[in-house]
């Protein structure tokens, strides 16, 4: 099943990946050894994606080690794959992918947009922080878990002197650690999740010792620093003025306390990034384990368009080393597809080893539970979306006042998910508090639809050789 | 076991025609039902530029825009907010002579409608408007037109027909419509059957199904306008912004989000559109060609949506010719958003007095039936 474009003349499109991470190396890798030239393309500087982010080229010297602590073996490798197959691929690094239409990508890179037609496509489009907002959230000092790791491993700095880490899932121990390992102090660790679920969980981890291990580490490591670790807490409000002094949280008793520290870091779990796939026609399903609408699947990756593949986290929160796995599965999808010939030995070994990650993944869910009522805490004055200036308060009202019954509904009337970020940062809480104000489950709430551009376009983007789109009749609508 | 309504009135459609028509007809005190596909005021009324304006318009529509512009000015007492609406006036730029010249007769043309047109050029056109000073060599400023958000405005006028006890119906698209002695009948799935002595088709781009329902074909063709607005931006302008014979225009709102208009978006299907690249990034040479203070600006988002259009760009307006009680409100042809209101007080009108005032002669529903 090809692509047929209806826009552009019939050339050989080549196959294309979008994200430049674990698992859309792992698919390049793949694709070139069957003999095949995919355009790899990517917004960062440099291969990595976000969990093997590499720092900016010249003058960083820290050793992969450092960087990526236990993890450096595999981010290694990763990189030493893309640069093994550096000169079989079209590489395209800092180019942002806006759009997606009629069997093309639309890039921008230098400023300037070009078509991309494509003859098939895997999204390989990577994730980003779960936030819900809490009072002071807007303050200076206050990141995401993500975006304080990033600040470590590409810039090698990080977000304060004093820093708390608030949320949960494995990304708050393992951050709180790596900040720790650098030598920066930890003001503690405040995970949403009680103590006792925590504890149940711990027992099914035995599945992958190596896991349980690392995480044992990191909590072991932090108390052995003398780094207080919390569990079962509420966040109260960051407090400052110029910037975050102190997180105000409630114990799981319920007593309110106060952590001086400089900078938070917090995230609750992470979220797929699906505008690519929206935009190209994928049919979407609730995930129950994410918590979010995702791209339809197949095990091997095939999204419901045919000659569309997704892989790694952008399609379902699963972890680097399962992106790894799923990269090189959906190219093999992709191969078998195109009639090429695939090991099915390979195959068989990609769809067991991904089955058992899926297995262990639902352990993890079940010690970091999203915490569900965190949305009925959050005032009413506070803002949910930076973009637009928008209450919680406002999603709240189109709710209990029937107008709104549904995400694009409510961004309509509101304008929670018009700004910006489109949503990608204040979706999951205007969805929360939309549906938790409306009484229903996360998933009768829908999600909002995907609009060019997935990110900011500049004006000034230039189009090298226009093909004159059609302009309008010359009159003015409304 | 389908739910049973009766009333006077249905109508077909909840955008601002349909919504005005069912809060008119209820202050008259008749009773109302009102179904959309969808969610009122999300489709073309919903989805629009935002420009008020009656300034551009063919003359045969001024006594409807006329109307519609003295319920604007009621906005907040009809419907409780002011969704964004300001009379900055509409301004349109003449960028060479010729331009210029068909400005300064369209005010001749349209004199005696009230639109209060000024044409500024030269040195007092710089001076007023230094941000546009180089990019036109002057304009026709219409003062009292504006723009506002349809998003907040079309919901609105069916929301405030529900409070005043018309019964309106969401996601309820009509399967079946027809005629039962002096009555109409209208079928949802197995959710619902309306019955009704009038029958309002203000369904917009799926109008043309009513309409040939009862034997009055018409050529509707679906297109979508393009749209893109910016991130907030300094305040630069505070008129609403047409070109003179250029697919450009633009408004800056409150917030100073850039909103601005120009080239088509493409159909998924029937029901929905997308932007379209080239139609993007036209939109975006242009838009910065015109607002030199775009330049570093970013386009957040774009929109297209669904709008029916009429091949001589004029709406169909007033009764059917083949059924009694049947009375059609459509194709507006991407300039519904401000006429919307007059013409909702009109079909009104029809309904409640069987007669109206207001020239409906050029928007027969047969001036495009093949001459006998």
């Amino acid at each position: 099943m090809e692509f047929v474009s209806e826009v552009f003349p019939p050339v050989i499109a080549p196959p294309v990946i979008v994200g430049a991470g674990p698992a859309g190396i792992r698919a390049a890798e793949r694709l070139v050894a069957a003999g095949l030239r995919p355009v790899v393309v990517d917004e960062a500087a440099r291969w990595g994606g976000q969990i093997y982010r590499q720092p900016p080229d010249g003058g960083f010297t820290r050793p992969k080690a450092a960087l990526y602590g236990f993890e450096a073996g595999k981010a290694d490798a990763v990189h030493r794959a893309m640069a093994a197959i550096r000169d079989r691929v079209d590489y395209r690094p800092r180019t942002l992918v806006w759009n997606c239409e009629a069997g093309a990508l639309d890039l921008l890179c230098d400023g300037a947009s070009e078509p991309l037609p494509f003859s098939h496509l895997i999204l390989a489009t990577g994730a980003t922080d779960r936030v819900l907002p809490f009072p002071g959230w807007t303050l200076p000092g206050v990141f995401t878990l993500g975006g304080s790791q990033v600040a470590l491993k590409f810039q090698g700095c990080a977000i304060g002197r004093r820093v708390a880490f608030l949320g949960t899932g494995p990304l708050l121990y393992l951050v709180a650690y790596q900040y720790l390992k650098a030598g920066v102090e930890v003001a503690g660790v405040f995970d949403t999740t009680p103590f006792a679920v925590q504890a149940r969980a711990t027992a099914g981890m035995l599945r992958d010792p190596a896991t349980l291990a690392k995480g044992l580490l990191f909590v072991g490591w932090l108390r052995a620093h003398g780094v207080p670790i919390h569990n079962g807490v509420r966040p109260v409000r960051a407090e400052g003025t110029e910037q975050v002094e102190a997180l105000v949280w409630r114990d799981a008793g319920g007593r309110e306390r106060r952590a001086p520290c400089d900078a938070v870091a917090f995230g609750l779990g992470l979220r797929s990034e699906t505008q690519l796939a929206d935009l190209a026609g994928c049919r979407f399903r609730f995930d129950e384990a994410d918590r979010a609408w995702l791209p339809e699947r197949d095990g091997a990756g095939r999204g419901s368009v045919p000659g569309v593949y997704l892989a790694g986290d952008g399609g379902g929160i699963a972890g680097a080393d399962a992106a790894e796995l799923a990269g090189e599965r959906a190219a093999l999808a992709l191969l078998e597809d195109r009639g090429l010939p695939v090991d099915a030995a390979r195959v068989k070994e990609l769809d067991g080893r991904l089955a058992r990650i899926a297995a262990f993944r639902r352990v993890l869910d079940a010690a970091f539970p999203f915490p569900a009522d965190w949305a009925d805490a959050i005032a009413d004055d506070t803002m949910i979306c930076r973009c637009e200036g928008v209450t919680a308060g406002a999603v709240r009202e189109v709710a209990r006042s029937g107008q709104a019954g549904e995400m694009n509904r409510a961004k309509a009337l509101t304008r929670a998910g018009m700004g910006r970020c489109q949503g990608r940062m204040c979706g999951a809480t205007a969805a929360e508090l939309l549906s938790r104000t409306l009484g229903t489950g996360p998933d009768a709430v829908g999600r909002l639809r995907a609009q060019p551009p997935i990110k900011p376009l500049p004006i000034a983007t230039v189009v090298p050789s226009p093909r004159g789109g059609e302009s309008s009749d010359g009159r003015e609508v409304a | 076991m389908r739910d049973r309504i009766e009333c006077d009135v249905a109508i077909v459609g909840g955008g601002i025609v349909g919504g005005s028509a069912a809060l008119f007809l209820r202050q008259a005190g008749l009773s109302v039902t009102l179904l959309e596909r969808d969610c009122c005021g999300a489709k073309a009324s919903g989805v629009n530029f935002g420009g008020v304006r009656r300034q551009g318009r063919p003359l045969e529509q001024l006594p409807l825009s006329q109307r519609a512009h003295a319920i604007w000015g009621r906005l907040p007492e009809l419907l409780g907010t002011d969704a964004e609406y300001i009379r900055s006036g509409h301004l349109k730029l003449a960028r060479s002579e010729p331009d210029l010249a068909s400005l300064i007769e369209y005010r001749e043309r349209s004199q005696g409608f009230g639109l209060g047109l000024e044409i500024i050029t030269g040195e007092a056109f710089r001076r007023r408007w230094p941000a546009l000073g180089d990019r036109a060599i002057g304009g026709s400023l219409c003062p009292e037109d504006g723009h506002a958000n349809p998003r907040l405005v079309s919901p609105a006028f069916a929301r405030a027909a529900a409070r005043a006890g018309a019964v309106v119906r969401e996601r309820t698209p009509v399967d079946r419509v027809e005629r039962d002695g002096d009555r109409f009948v209208l079928v949802s799935g197995d959710a619902l059957e309306v019955r009704a002595r009038f029958l309002l088709n203000t369904a917009g781009a799926w109008s043309g199904r009513v309409a040939e329902a009862f034997g009055e074909p018409v050529p509707l063709e679906s297109l979508h306008p393009n749209m893109a607005v910016t991130e907030p931006l300094p305040r630069f302008l505070d008129v609403n912004i047409g070109v003179e014979g250029g697919g450009v225009y633009g408004r800056q709102v409150p917030r100073g989000n850039m909103v601005v208009g120009g080239g088509r978006g493409f159909a998924l299907d029937a029901d929905r559109a997308r932007p379209q690249r080239d139609a993007v990034l036209t939109l975006m040479r242009d838009a910065a060609e015109l607002f030199p203070q775009l330049r570093h600006a970013h386009v957040i988002r774009c929109w297209t949506g669904v709008e029916g259009y009429t091949p001589d760009r004029n709406p169909i307006i007033g009764p059917s010719r083949t059924t009694p009680g049947l009375f059609h409100a459509f194709g507006f042809s991407g300039a519904g958003f401000q006429i919307g209101p007059g013409v909702g007080q009109t079909l009104a009108e029809l309904v409640t007095a069987g007669e109206t005032a207001m020239p409906l002669e050029p928007f027969r529903i047969d001036r495009f039936a093949a001459p006998a």
